[in-house]
C-alpha cells in the first residue's frame, strides 16, 4: 500500500491525516501534492498526524522537508504530530528533530499555531 | 548452517532491472536474510531500509531508471554476519564530494540523506568504483541474535 492523505479543517489549521508509506515514487509524489494544494488555496497552518504512517525513505523525509519549506516561504508553519518510534529515530539520524516541531498530543499542536 | 560455519555462503545473486520493483525485491530478500538470520524485530526492519536506501540509489542515481542497465546484487550468509553488495552501471561517484546532510546549512535539503540512513542501520557501509565501471556499494550487518543496538547517530 502506498499513502492515503486525508485532511481536515480545524480552526485555521489544516490536519492532514497520513496512513501507510511515504516512499520514492507514488507516496512522495501525493505528499508534494496535497502540500502545494493547500498552501494553494492558502491554508498555511498545516499539521501533519503521522500517527499511521509504518514507512519513510529518504525520499519521503526530503518531500516532508520540501513541505516544511513551501508553508514556510508562503508564511506558514508545517508541523508534525504523533510519530511513531521508527519515524521518531529517523528524525533523530538525520537531525530534522531540530527542524520540525513535533507534538504527541493533537489538541497540543492545534495549540501551538494559535500562539 | 552450523553455527561454527564462518565462511560466507552466496544465497542470492540477481541481475536486476532499473525499476521501483527491483528496490521492492532487494529489499524483501534482504528482510528474509535478516529474519533467517534470527535477527531482533527493529534489525531486521533496519537492515531491510539500508539496503532499500542502497538500491534506489542505484536505481535513481545510478543507473537513472535507464532501462538498458541493470544491477547486480547478492547476499552472502554466515554464521557472524549478512553481506549485500549491490552494483550499478551508472557514471560513478565520489561519496566523500556529498554534501553534509547533518550539517546547519544543509538540514532544509531536500535529498542528500540516504547514506547517513544506510550507515546508521548497518555495522559497515563500503561504497568504492565497480570493476567495469559504475559503483558497488557493500553493507555489512552482523548477526548476534537476540540483541537490537540503538541505531548509530552522528554528533
Amino acid at each position: 500500500m502506498s499513502v492515503e492523505l486525508h485532511t481536515r479543517q480545524v480552526g485555521d489549521v489544516t490536519v492532514i491525516d497520513a496512513k501507510g508509506r511515504i516512499t520514492l515514487g507514488e507516496g512522495s509524489s501525493d505528499f508534494r501534492d496535497t502540500i502545494k494544494g493547500l498552501v494553494a488555496k492558502g491554508q498555511k497552518n498545516v499539521l501533519v498526524n503521522l500517527a499511521e504512517i509504518n514507512y519513510i525513505d529518504s525520499s519521503g523525509i526530503g518531500e516532508m522537508v520540501s513541505g516544511f519549506t513551501t508553508v514556510a516561504n508562503a508564511g506558514g508553519k508545517l508541523k508534525l504530530l504523533s510519530l511513531t518510534k521508527r519515524i521518531q529515530d529517523l528524525l533523530q539520524i538525520t537531525k530534522l528533530y531540530t527542524v520540525f516541531e513535533v507534538y504527541d498530543d493533537e489538541a497540543a499542536g492545534l495549540a501551538s499555531f494559535q500562539k | 548452517m552450523s553455527a561454527g560455519d564462518q565462511s560466507p555462503k552466496l544465497v542470492t545473486d540477481l541481475v536486476l532491472a532499473s525499476s521501483l520493483d527491483s528496490v521492492d525485491t532487494a529489499e524483501n530478500r534482504a528482510v528474509a536474510a535478516a529474519e533467517r538470520a534470527g535477527l531482533p524485530e527493529e534489525d531486521v526492519f533496519r537492515f531491510g531500509y539500508a539496503v532499500r536506501e542502497a538500491m534506489v540509489n542505484a536505481v535513481v542515481h545510478g543507473n537513472r531508471y535507464n532501462a538498458n542497465k541493470t544491477v547486480a546484487f547478492r547476499i552472502w550468509e554466515s554464521a557472524t554476519s549478512i553481506e549485500v553488495m549491490i552494483k550499478d552501471q551508472g557514471d560513478g561517484f565520489n561519496a566523500a564530494s556529498l554534501a553534509d546532510p547533518l550539517a546547519e546549512e544543509n538540514l532544509l535539503c531536500q535529498s542528500g540523506r540516504g547514506l547517513t540512513l544506510i550507515r546508521a542501520f548497518v555495522d559497515e557501509l563500503r561504497v568504492m568504483p565497480a570493476d567495469g565501471g559504475g559503483t558497488a556499494a557493500i553493507l555489512r550487518k552482523n548477526v548476534k541474535a537476540g540483541t537490537t543496538a540503538p541505531p548509530k547517530v552522528s554528533e
